[in-house]
């Protein structure tokens, strides 16, 4: 049982090796999780998970694989529920469609709360009804049914696994990645990019160089370095307004942290589709326009560049002059494109939308080719990815 | 030896497991979660518990893993050599022990805490792998091999900051400290404010929780937030209404530089409060 635990874990994506597995034998022979399953529960996450991100996986697979161990929590209950109310008469038939409808009633408390309000109002037996406690409806409390939060009561195993128990509660689903990307989680993503040359005042003691100077002179001779720092170079280019605006708060975090990561960072905002001119300063976007080109001959080409934008348009104000929505463009947004991406060799593209929903805009495919495939989701993992590429040396 | 909690630590039933299978197995413990849930003071308690001394190794960006091992501290032989010291002779004047051999060569065996490992350099970790696993390592300018006596338990902590490599992972236990919820919340600060009003504790959780709840907040407050915040509200003898009041003037609660450590998040707050307070008229 619990080899077939371990494969189900490994097929999930869970990173477990033999290595934890053995040790969760060891675990279980020195009597350390004797007393119950959730014990067991507790002393194989320990052992089996190492990343916070993996937990709600790791909880999900564990009611899935040891289902029906262990009676429901809620048992106690069934004590004061007449018999016949929960005696199994009907199922109602779901659809998978139906069930992502049923809404959840909301936390554990509230869900017991619920319950005994309910337990206090209703008198007779019940069937069928998204209300009252019975069998084979879509209320949170009754057995033989759907509901996300349900609490079982008088049902021998569970159906649809979702009774909450301790990892049924499934208390860690919001550290699963690719969702939450506070500041701190980009800047730790940005930190993958850290490339540390020594410059500036020579300040540090070098160890080595003064032992061999001083051994080779005969007196002691002092040798110095300079500190060493982050000598990475990023341009960033912002699209702004319109689509972007509902994911102004992400760039705002990447932006932020960006700014507090890379000590040589420039950057700029375009809309849409970058053009022959950019800006620095968006209440200011139509005086203070500066030209693509100076930015191109200012900047080296050894400056990593990092577009942020949802690349979702009209194709047109991607491949036509004149297509932007904003201006004339005497020059296609491609041939501006292809012009930035010849110069910089670390070039990405980081998109705000799911990955998921990439095919489904024309433009986003169009984009991708250009940048030769080298654009990320804005999520932790996709950073990382990004991260990874920009510090490849070309 | 077993860890069930202190008096002064309240330990939820996945940590003790956690804790004492690593004491049991003998392998390192490693404890992530956010700041302010009691990481680091987890070792403390452990080591009063269970009557160890506890060793503490705090890690900064310029650690590396042989400080934790031994130090050869060759300036200032070069030094006594100049000067024509007789202590020269001897290499062993000037190597200085680091936690770790400290840790291992102990009579009884004691914790070590290795605290914020993510601090340092990403090869950190995987430079103490053997160390820790083997609990053994050489000394090369004398050529001893320092092994652990009574293997002490580590436990290690870490921010998230960075990715700890696999292979130092596989030979953990991995607790993840969640934020409390509201009645592990209560028996903590029973343990800490043990004369505490009821009353007041009550109030205060639930505005903290409240102000937890907020969306959007760059940094929610913590447990060891919001114990010094309680501290404040006895010292200040905050009067219980002020705590109570459903009045949206004082969705803002007193003190709350206690709480809010940003000032764009207690501008957040005054302006969600200024929009209650419209919303209400």
């Amino acid at each position: 049982m619990f080899i077939n635990f371990f494969m189900t874990l490994r097929e999930h994506g869970v990173p477990v090796s033999l290595r934890e597995y053995l040790m969760l034998m060891e675990g279980m022979q020195a009597g350390l999780a004797d007393h119950s399953i959730t014990d067991f529960y507790y002393l194989s996450r320990a052992t089996l998970v190492k990343n916070e991100s993996n937990l709600d996986k790791f909880d999900q697979i564990f009611g899935h694989c040891f289902k029906g161990l262990e009676a429901p929590e809620a048992e106690d209950l069934t004590a004061e529920i007449p018999e016949d109310w929960l005696r199994k008469m009907a199922e109602k038939f779901l659809t998978p469609e139906e069930m992502e409808k049923i809404e959840s009633a909301g936390d554990w408390d509230k869900l017991m709360e619920t319950l005994k309000k309910r337990l206090d109002e209703q008198n007779e037996r019940h069937q069928g009804g998204s209300k009252w406690i019975g069998t084979a409806g879509t209320s949170p409390f009754g057995a033989y049914g759907y509901n996300p939060e349900g609490i079982r009561i008088g049902q021998k195993e569970s159906r649809h696994r979702r009774a909450v128990k301790v990892w049924d509660k499934r208390e860690f689903r919001n550290l699963d990645d690719n969702v939450e990307l506070g500041t701190r989680n980009i800047k730790v993503a940005l930190k993958r990019l850290r490339n540390f040359a020594r410059q500036g005042a020579a300040e540090e003691l070098d160890l080595d160089d003064t032992i061999q100077s001083t051994a080779k002179r005969g007196y002691l001779d002092i040798k110095m370095v300079p500190e060493r720092h982050n000598a990475i170079k990023v341009l960033i280019f912002f699209d702004i307004g319109g689509s972007m605006d509902p994911h102004i708060k992400l760039c705002e975090e990447l932006f932020s942290a960006a700014r507090s990561e890379f000590k040589h960072m420039e950057y700029f905002y375009f809309h849409n589709c970058l053009y022959e001119g950019v800006w620095q300063d968006n209440s200011r976007r139509h005086q203070n326009r500066m030209n693509t080109y100076d930015i191109l001959h200012k900047y080296p080409h050894d400056y990593k560049v990092i577009f942020v934008g949802d690349a979702s348009m009209s194709p047109y104000e991607i491949v036509h002059p004149g297509g932007s929505v904003e201006h004339w463009n005497e020059e296609s947004g491609e041939v501006w494109m292809k012009r930035v991406l010849e110069i910089y060799q670390s070039a990405i593209w980081l998109n705000p939308i799911k990955e998921a929903h990439w095919d489904y805009t024309h433009s986003i495919s169009l984009m991708r080719q250009l940048m030769n495939d080298k654009m990320y989701p804005l999520t932790v993992n996709g950073l990382e990815s990004a991260m990874k590429e920009l510090s490849r040396k070309h | 030896m077993k860890f069930t909690g202190t008096d002064t630590y309240v330990a939820t039933p996945d940590l003790m497991i956690a804790v004492n299978a690593a004491i049991t197995l003998q392998r390192p413990l490693l404890i992530k979660g956010e700041p302010g849930t009691g990481k680091t003071v987890l070792a403390h308690e452990v080591a009063k518990a269970l009557g160890k001394d506890l060793l503490e190794w705090h890690i900064k960006s310029t650690t590396k893993a042989q400080q934790g091992l031994y130090e050869y501290d060759a300036v200032s032989r070069l030094r006594d050599s100049q000067l024509g010291d007789e202590r020269v002779h001897d290499i062993k004047n000037y190597i200085n022990k680091g936690k770790l051999w400290h840790a291992f060569t102990a009579d009884d065996s004691p914790i070590l805490l290795i605290d914020e490992v993510d601090k340092a350099d990403i090869e950190f970790p995987n430079d103490l792998l053997q160390e820790l696993d083997r609990m053994e390592f050489n000394v090369y300018e004398t050529g001893e091999t320092i092994r652990a006596v009574n293997r002490p338990l580590v436990i290690i902590t870490s921010n998230n900051e960075k990715d700890l490599p696999d292979a130092f992972l596989r030979r953990c236990f991995f607790h993840y400290i969640k934020f409390p919820d509201k009645k592990t919340m209560v028996d903590i600060i029973n343990v800490h404010f043990p004369d505490i009003q009821n009353i007041l504790v009550r109030e205060a959780l639930n505005l903290f929780y409240d102000v937890r709840d907020v969306p959007g907040l760059k940094k929610k407050p913590s447990t060891s937030e919001l114990l010094d915040w309680l501290k404040l509200l006895m010292v200040e003898d905050m009067p219980l209404d002020v705590l109570r009041s459903n009045d949206p003037k004082t969705m803002i609660p007193p003190l709350h530089g206690a709480l809010l450590k940003n000032e764009q998040d207690v501008h957040m707050l005054e302006r969600l409060a200024f929009m209650n307070r419209r919303e209400n008229r």
